[in-house]
């Protein structure tokens, strides 16, 4: 099938947001510097038309906060977000507004992005009120409806007026879902969105996502920390720790054949539903070190099983192609880099 | 066949709620062995909790147990009194909860709240032995020494959780249960306690009742694992025997439905509907409504317990029972 715009949805290049942290009582006596939590350090991406792009990694590598740029609900310290072909670093407030009704977010708890004391109806016409000021009251009406029901909560007339706390939490991820899909956008941002709900409310969820996209025709940026779940939904996948993507490609080039050591050290510890998939290897050493100091050089050194003295802790090592594939890139002068020689596992 | 540590027979633990009573855990028999990790899961509400609380008698105040025994250490905790559950919370059988946050005392520092604990159980301990031993634990389990003089909030959530751990260790705990203890874990550090857990089984011959509903989890640790469904037992057994040829349709359902990093399928399996209303309960098999393979008899009568996995393992389901299975095929 032809493609009929090439051109990605999203490009993120070189994005990086520091934020500024209020030291101890005793830094400031002493007048030190301002110390800087180095959330976001670097990342370029893009995000095909259509495409699931998944954004996995531990807590604290800095996964919403780069959601939250790419959405430009902050600024960025460096780096741009070219969304559709506009640097929407240079937009006005009011062309910024109309782009932000193409794209949404969903977050991973339905109960706080929802209030309690609005209906089910009244929440998903928000953004429609803002976003879609031609419509009349009626044509909102039943464009709400109308969401309901692709969300499978239908008749959607029976739910329109209900609250949230009278229905279950998969329901309310469904409102959300809905409430995000009001003003026909076509970036959904969906931050851990099954990350609260059971395994079979979250395979039922999953399915609801995918079948949207193709009736919607639209392209996601779905952020999880559980690998297993990218599995079913992601496309492209990229791996981050410590504010950096250490590895990015196709999902099943990536799953198949991960380069980075961490990659690896990720997916085998994600644990298998079957004990004759028992785990042997050893997990890396030590715990993830704080955004307000990484280590120098490879961020994953200090607990990287292959880290080489000569260069690892020394030069930070940049995203390549793995063995030729230029859509497949790993940061790691063992791997990728040109110390490749020096990788005991070779 | 091995030790018993705790037993469970046929519990009943009902809420009271504004809307009416309801059976939370109903008719619950379990046997934890000496040594073994137990894996219990089920779905969210399923009664998995509510049970790990009734077992250390920490129901809260609408609860109440209203039939059956817990036999610990020779006696039913049922009518053990509150002094001696004192004694046996934490001194005899410890707890590792989701977030250790809420059992861990923010204003004190870890060592102190370690050392208060053992000295509560073990009144004769002085404060250098139960330090030394607080500091060996803690070391044993991969936290630097200089750790302990830290505040809760100070550590990390993998950190928490050991330092729980090492306090059921410290008292020689004859039983640890834990709730979710690796949910709030990020995978690596997740792999890691798991790992610990094994060798602490291995090394004390530690006992933990494991309540998850990470399957995954299960598979990696557990001995046995137990399937809790609208708060009955409908399946136990050997974790390998489970996961291979489960008996129960529903186990068979929570299983296919667990997304499988290991395997090249593309869809996840959708078990049909979800989880009854507890208060009032499908009659006969309670996963009748949800089950593919329903017959008529299914939804009238309550299905037959038959052993299945050998070594005291079983499953209650009327289309697996042998027993009438040979009778319906004939
Ligand atoms: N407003 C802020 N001020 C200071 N530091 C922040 C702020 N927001 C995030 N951080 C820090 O930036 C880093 C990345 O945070 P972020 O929330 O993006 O991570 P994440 O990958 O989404 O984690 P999780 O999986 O826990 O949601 C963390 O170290 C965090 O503490
Ligand atoms: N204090 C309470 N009062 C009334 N009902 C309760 C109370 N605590 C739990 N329940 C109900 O009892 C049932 C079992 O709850 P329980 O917490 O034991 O389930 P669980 O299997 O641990 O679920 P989860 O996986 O979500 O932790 C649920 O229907 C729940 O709503
Ligand atoms: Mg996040
Ligand atoms: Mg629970």
């Amino acid at each position: 099938m032809p493609e009929v715009n090439e051109r990605p949805l999203v490009q993120a290049i070189g994005l990086t947001k520091h934020f500024p942290v209020r030291g101890g009582l005793l830094s400031s006596l002493l007048r030190r510097e301002e110390q800087v939590a180095r959330a976001v350090d670097g990342v370029s991406f893009d995000i095909r038309r259509g495409s699931v792009f998944g954004l996995v990694g531990e807590s604290g590598s800095g996964k919403s906060t780069t959601a939250r740029l790419v959405l430009r609900l902050i600024e960025p310290t460096a780096g741009q977000v070219i969304f559709d072909g506009v640097d929407m670093g240079t937009l006005k407030p009011a062309a910024m507004r109309s782009l932000r009704s193409r794209m949404q977010i969903v977050f991973q708890d339905p109960m706080a992005s929802l209030n309690p004391r609005m209906t089910i109806g009244a929440a998903i016409e928000h953004p429609a009120r803002i976003h879609m000021p031609d419509l009349t009251p009626k044509q909102r009406r039943e464009r709400v409806i109308e969401m309901l029901e692709a969300v499978q909560l239908s008749p959607g007339r029976q739910y329109y007026d209900k609250y949230p706390h009278q229905i279950s939490g998969g329901q309310r991820q469904r409102v959300v879902i809905a409430r995000a899909l009001v003003t026909n956008p076509d970036l959904i941002v969906a931050d851990e969105p099954v990350a609260m709900a059971d395994v079979s409310v979250r395979a039922l969820l999953l399915e609801l996502m995918m079948k949207l996209k193709e009736q919607f025709d639209l392209t996601y940026l779905f952020i999880t920390h559980d690998l297993a779940t990218a599995k079913y939904v992601c496309d492209d996948i990229a791996i981050m720790y410590l504010g950096k993507i250490v590895e990015q490609g196709p999902l099943r080039s990536v799953f198949r054949e991960p380069s980075h050591p961490y990659t690896r050290a990720l997916l085998d510890a994600v644990p298998v539903p079957d004990p004759k998939h028992r785990r042997n290897r050893p997990m890396p050493a030590g715990e993830i070190p704080s955004a307000l100091n990484p280590p120098s050089g490879c961020r994953f050194h200090p607990r990287c099983p292959i880290a080489a003295t000569e260069v690892c802790p020394l030069v930070d090592p940049e995203l390549r192609p793995v063995e030729g594939r230029p859509e497949h890139l790993a940061a790691c002068h063992l791997r990728t880099g040109a110390y490749q020689h020096l990788d005991p596992e070779r | 066949m091995s030790e018993v540590v705790y037993s469970i027979r046929d519990l009943v633990v009902e809420y009271q709620t504004r809307a009416g009573s309801m059976r939370a855990v109903d008719g619950v028999s379990l046997d934890i062995r000496r040594g073994e990790i137990l894996g219990l899961v089920g779905e969210s509400g399923c009664g998995k909790s509510t049970l790990g609380k009734a077992m250390m008698r920490m129901l809260s105040r609408n609860a109440r147990i209203a039939k059956g025994e817990l036999i610990f250490d020779g006696r039913d905790l049922v009518k053990a009194s509150d002094e001696e559950m004192r004694q046996i919370r934490g001194g005899r059988i410890g707890m590792v909860f989701q977030d250790p946050m809420t059992s861990l005392n923010p204003t004190q520092r870890i060592i102190d709240h370690i050392t208060e604990t053992i000295q509560t159980h073990r009144p004769d301990a002085t404060d250098e032995e139960a330090r030394e031993r607080a500091a060996f634990l803690v070391e044993r389990l991969g936290i630097r020494k200089d750790r302990l003089d830290d505040y809760p909030h100070q550590l990390s959530g993998g950190m928490r959780q050991r330092v729980m751990i090492a306090l059921a260790l410290a008292l020689d705990c004859d039983l640890v249960i834990a709730d979710e203890p690796t949910t709030s874990l990020d995978v690596i550090v997740e792999a890691k306690f798991l790992d610990l857990l094994k060798e602490l089984r291995d090394e004390f011959n530690l006992t933990i009742m494991m309540i998850t509903h990470n399957i995954g989890v299960v598979a990696e640790v557990a001995d046995r694992v137990a399937v809790m469904y609208a708060g009955e037992m409908v399946e136990v057994g050997d974790v390998y025997s489970v996961f291979e040829k489960p008996s129960h349709p529903y186990t068979e359902g929570l299983l296919k439905s667990v997304p499988n990093i290991a395997i090249d399928d593309e869809e996840l399996y959708q078990m049909a509907g979800g989880p009854p209303n507890l208060m009032h309960p499908p009659t006969g098999c309670r996963f009748n409504p949800r089950c593919p393979y329903a017959m008529d008899i299914c939804s009238r009568e309550v299905p037959p317990r038959f052993e299945a996995h050998g070594d005291g393992g079983f499953a209650a389901c009327w289309l697996r029972d042998p027993v009438r299975k040979e009778a319906r095929d004939a």
